[in-house]
């Protein structure tokens, strides 16, 4: 869901930019006040994890391919705004020295598949383990469900500023758009709920951190 | 041995780069979008390439020349992000 450079106009650029910039602002002084020791490597593995998870693109129906996000990954494990911290590393990092995702269209990139995805993802996983209880099933339905919207809102995010752009009206791309990511989030939210099933069989204190 | 967790996990993350010429060459979700709405062509390169599309430049290999790109991406952004981590708390220590 990368927007390269060139899909959105002036405008939308630069309010996504704002939006993003001061975005990374909080997220910069309330994890600088909330991160504890352990947390520290753990920024830098999902990073890392969230990377190298994305060049994996599966196949999904009539020849389209997608890939995780992993916003609701670091979501969970971390909260809301370490993840976007985390996303925006790797955003950054895939448009500067990969050219995947646009350099003026960073702004956009960063708010949907940062912060949107990380926000939702975070709230409905918290919905979700509060009706299902908090334990391995909750945990583990959560997981799927908060990363299957976080993929679907990212993309409605994606199709909004594109058609406030003019690159398509919103009676295509929306559509296209909620349609084809719905498919994509499901390999999201399985690959998210494969990971925090290996993170609570090894390491399930790292899913107490974000209660204290 | 706890204190080195993060070691397993980076290697598994290492190894899940290594898996990346595996990867679908399909359009994703929004390049497919564009293509059937029309509007791929609007899309500009980049006025530099680095590492461009996950391919490392020089290697004729080109499953060679993706895993190396994995890798140096993956390396990249676990010391950007525990950097980041780090400067963020030791200055919390400083500040409190």
């Amino acid at each position: 869901m990368h927007i390269p450079d060139g899909f959105l106009n002036a405008a939308t650029v630069a309010t996504t930019c704002a939006v993003s910039a001061g975005g990374i602002g909080g997220a910069v002084r309330i994890v600088g006040k909330k991160l504890g020791e352990k947390q520290v490597p753990l920024m830098g593995i999902l990073a890392a994890f969230i990377f190298a998870a994305q060049m994996l693109n599966f196949p999904v129906a009539g020849g389209t391919s997608g890939h995780v996000i992993g916003a609701a990954l670091a979501a969970i494990l971390l909260g809301p705004w370490a993840a976007v911290l985390i996303m925006s590393c790797v955003l950054i990092a895939q448009s500067l020295i990969f050219q995947d995702g646009g350099l003026l269209a960073l702004g956009a990139n960063i708010f949907n598949m940062g912060i949107v995805a990380s926000f939702s993802a975070y709230y409905i996983y918290k919905l979700v383990t509060w009706l299902a209880g908090a334990n391995r099933r909750g945990t583990l339905i959560g997981g799927f469900v908060a990363a299957w919207f976080s993929v679907f809102l990212a993309s409605i995010f994606c199709a909004i500023e594109l058609a406030l752009s003019g690159s398509s009206p919103f009676g295509v791309v929306l559509p296209a758009m909620a349609g084809v990511h719905a498919l994509i989030g499901i390999g999201e939210g399985l690959i998210t709920g494969a990971v925090l099933g290996l993170v609570l069989a090894t390491r399930a204190d790292l899913l107490q951190l974000q209660r204290t | 041995m706890k204190s080195k967790w993060w070691l397993i996990a980076l290697a598994i993350c290492l190894v899940v780069a290594c898996l990346a010429p595996l990867a679908s060459s399909s359009p994703d979700g929004l390049e497919r979008v564009a293509e059937d709405a029309g509007f791929i062509g609007l899309g500009q390169d980049a006025p530099y390439q680095v590492i461009a599309d996950y391919v490392f430049p020089g290697i004729e290999n080109e499953a060679l020349a993706t895993i190396l790109a994995g890798i140096i991406g993956t390396l990249v952004l676990f010391g950007a992000a525990y950097g980041l981590a780090w400067l963020l708390k030791t200055r919390k220590r400083r500040t409190a």
